[in-house]
């Protein structure tokens, strides 16, 4: 997996990082920066199954992906081409060509094929993350800003987009003090990272079995250490029942939990696991994607309503609040999942957005798997 | 994104709180609405609630109407900032030079507060006891506040205009020496109008120099010169409060507004550090008592009776190098010569000193006539408050 952090140096794969490239630009090792986001995975298991390529496409691609990784570029460009020519349409295919175009330093062209990416296909939050990423090394903030906003749309629970997002702020933010200080900080401001994903294409070859661990891929600049803040909440009106919380705010990277994938490959209670991280992360994508049909079918018909009243009275108040203008964005962090039988229980953070109002709560869902779902049956809300 | 919205500190650090002014007990608006005040004010209220969007927007439409506008971008850094991390207080840029954010959060509290508090309309400047005919408007400036008031002459009453932000020196006020970059505080007038192309882009759409160093300043032993009224370089639409060598600096679109209404050699400009305001009753008893004083000097004049005349003088008078003794001697000797002596003052100015001592400086066209010789000319005293009674410290031609 490769989250990439320096935008001089961008495609670099984390496992693949020596101690002293990873010093030099400071780049997570693996014992530091351990797993996918998780949002990652849950993509490509549930997203890019239909795209996998045929057995040689795949061999031509992973030839191709070798050569990227070893700086091969005008030969991976080849065998992209190669397998593109086999089949124009493959996103892995092309979404690897624009990795490659990145590094060659094509920005255009690069865009030009994440561009095309995200109109074939708006549900995959990567292209239009390195799209963000490229517009954000020509000082197009407004348009990266852009980009990560449909990546967080489409799945917002995606961690280095939310960074990267961050990062596109701060940028900005940089820009409008240059202005009032008149000042030209762009050098310094170039030191600040973005991350690229090149994750699209090396997931088909991954089980997608890996432990439950919402790391973000943040890696911190030297000159700021990771913000140790607390965020407070205040409601300004209160459109969702969500009580107002404060929270220590969440270190950007989370150690990880020591969970070698393999482990839990096959086993039930894996695989139980996942469906009941699945089902919940379609519940969160569903609620900030507005499929009020999707988000109220996430629920059993014998769920127990927050203030007992008839489920037909619960689901005309949902579907008012979903159905209000302003976009939601709902992220979920350190989800836990114990599964018992058909029963399981779900405990996450919750961090919800609409509008002017923002909230973040612990949410504990008490799961019961019918006709082979995974359905939510109580949500509690604490602090 | 996660919130960590801490940019309603931004409010606090500003210290915005008016209470127990006394403008904040009278709700006539006197304000001018033509800056940047408005819509900075708007971004703070949204940012106190909590509304960062809103007032993202807010600043980029401020932003669009003035582009130049640093303290615009300043709070537009912040609000981005404010979406991956919390900030601490206004102005968060970690690369800032020395001093340039501390200026940008006095600029934001000087336009602030002056848009929050604002000079009611039945108070006036203690300064303008009396504008004379030919003065259209009076210009009053508060360093404090970083403000230029704009008041209209209304049958020798001010009327409030406009008010602006301005930027007075870098060292202060009270201007003593030549290059202490201080402004002077004091009572004068425009004395030359200064067009674009005759200046550097430094000074903007033009400059009005002022009476700086005027009568009392050089009895006082006040030197430099070149106190100007000007405008803003092009890139740039406004200065921070203290930033100039002791120029008073407004932003162009302000000085060419202010421009229209000034008299080259007449429109009165009084710097103060703080502007004193009176209720219009205590203004008008002032005046009147000043006036009274003046109609007396002047009918003593006419009596030939010396002695009444020359107790209008202070024992600290003088005129050139004219002790009072001097002063009295010479009156003494051209009275003696009289058989009768007319005294016209008409079109008088009063405008009082701005600073502790009770001193006003009167100007009048003075119509002399006499038994022997008559005289016409613009007369200029200083009158100064001496154990309750109004004497003359200063007189001469203007």
């Amino acid at each position: 997996m490769a989250i990439i952090v320096d935008p001089a140096r961008f495609l670099l794969e984390c496992q693949t990082i020596q101690t002293p490239m990873a010093e030099k630009y400071n780049i997570m090792t693996p014992s530091r920066f351990p797993a996918l986001p998780r949002a990652f995975i849950t993509l490509i298991c549930v997203g890019l199954l239909a795209l996998a390529p045929a057995a040689s496409q795949a061999d031509t691609l992973q030839e191709a992906n070798r050569l990227l990784k070893q700086g091969q570029l005008g030969p991976a460009l080849e065998k992209a081409d190669q397998a593109l020519a086999a089949k124009p349409k493959d996103a892995q295919a092309r979404f690897l060509k624009g990795l490659i175009l990145t590094e060659m330093n094509r920005h255009n062209e690069a865009i030009a094929v994440f561009t095309r990416l995200t109109e074939d296909y708006p549900e995959l939050p990567e292209p239009y993350n390195n799209l963000a990423v490229l517009y954000a090394q020509q000082r197009q903030f407004e348009k990266a800003k852009n980009a990560l906003e449909m990546a967080i749309r489409t799945h917002p629970s995606y961690a280095t987009a939310h960074e990267n997002l961050g990062d596109i702020y701060a940028r900005m933010a940089s820009q409008a003090y240059d202005k009032a200080l008149q000042i030209d900080s762009s050098n310094a401001s170039a030191q600040s990272k973005l991350a690229l994903i090149r994750d699209l294409m090396t997931v088909s070859a991954r089980p997608a079995t890996l432990a439950s661990r919402s790391t973000t891929g943040k890696v911190q600049p030297p000159s700021s250490p990771p913000p140790t803040s607390k965020a407070e909440v205040v409601p300004v009106s209160k459109p969702e029942p969500i009580p107002v919380a404060k929270s220590e705010a969440t270190p950007a990277v989370q150690p990880a939990e020591p969970k070698p994938a393999q482990t839990t490959e096959g086993k039930p209670e894996g695989s139980a696991k996942q469906e009941v991280e699945k089902a919940i992360r379609d519940w969160a994508a569903a609620w900030s994607g507005k499929n009020v049909k999707a988000y109220l079918a996430a629920y059993a018909t014998d769920f127990k309503t927050p203030g007992g009243e008839p489920r037909n009275t619960w689901e005309a108040e949902r579907t008012r609040r979903i159905d209000k203008p302003d976009p939601i964005q709902i992220s979920i962090e350190k989800l836990q999942v114990s599964v018992e039988g058909d029963q399981a229980t779900a405990k996450f953070r919750q961090y919800y957005k609409s509008g002017k109002y923002k909230s973040s709560a612990t949410k504990t869902m008490l799961m019961t798997r019918q006709g082979g779902k995974w359905l939510i049956l109580q949500e509690q809300v604490s602090n | 994104m996660r919130c960590r919205t801490r940019i309603r500190n931004l409010a606090a650090a500003l210290c915005l709180g008016v209470a127990g002014s006394v403008f904040s007990a009278l709700p006539e608006q006197t304000f001018s609405d033509s800056g940047p005040e408005p819509m900075l004010s708007q971004v703070f209220a949204y940012i106190e609630q909590n509304r960062l969007d809103a007032a993202l927007g807010q600043t980029d439409k401020l932003l669009k109407s003035y582009p130049n506008f640093r303290l615009g971008h300043l709070i537009k850094g912040d609000i981005l900032l404010a979406r991956s991390r919390p900030l601490v207080t206004l102005g968060n840029a970690a690369n800032a030079p020395d001093g340039k954010l501390d200026d940008l959060r006095e600029e934001a509290t000087a336009r602030l507060k002056a848009y929050r508090v604002k000079p009611p309309t039945d108070y006036v400047p203690r300064y303008l006891l009396q504008m004379h005919p030919e003065q259209k408007y009076a210009v009053v400036v508060d360093t404090q506040k970083a403000r230029l008031y704009l008041y209209r002459n209304v049958e020798g009453r001010p009327r409030f205009v406009a008010d602006y932000y301005i930027s007075h020196g870098k060292a202060g006020t009270d201007k003593v020496r030549e290059g202490d970059k201080k402004t002077p505080i004091g009572v004068y007038h425009v004395t030359a109008s200064l067009p674009r192309q005759k200046l550097t882009d430094f000074y903007g759409s033009g400059a009005f120099p002022i009476s700086y160093p005027n009568e009392w300043d050089k009895r006082q032993g006040r030197n430099g010169h070149g106190i100007w009224l000007h405008g803003t370089p092009s890139d740039t639409f406004s200065r921070p409060p203290k930033a100039s060598d002791g120029c008073v600096v407004l932003a162009n679109q302000d000085l060419d507004a202010l421009a229209k209404n000034l008299q080259v050699g007449t429109t009165p400009v009084i710097i103060s550090n703080s502007i004193e305001w009176l209720s219009l009753d205590d203004w008008q008893a002032e005046r009147t008592s000043l006036s009274r004083s003046i109609e007396e000097w002047r009918r003593d004049w006419e009596s030939l009776d010396t002695d009444k005349y020359l107790n209008h003088y202070s024992k600290h008078f003088q005129a050139g190098n004219h002790t009072l003794e001097q002063w009295s001697a010479q009156k003494r000797h051209v009275n003696a010569g009289k058989q009768w002596i007319k005294v016209g003052a008409a079109n008088i100015s009063m405008f009082r000193n701005p600073g502790k001592d009770e001193m006003v400086v009167v100007t009048f066209d003075q119509d002399y006539r006499s038994s022997n010789l008559s005289n016409i000319m613009k007369k200029r005293q200083y009158w100064m408050k001496e154990d309750g009674a109004w004497k003359i410290i200063y007189e001469g031609g203007a």
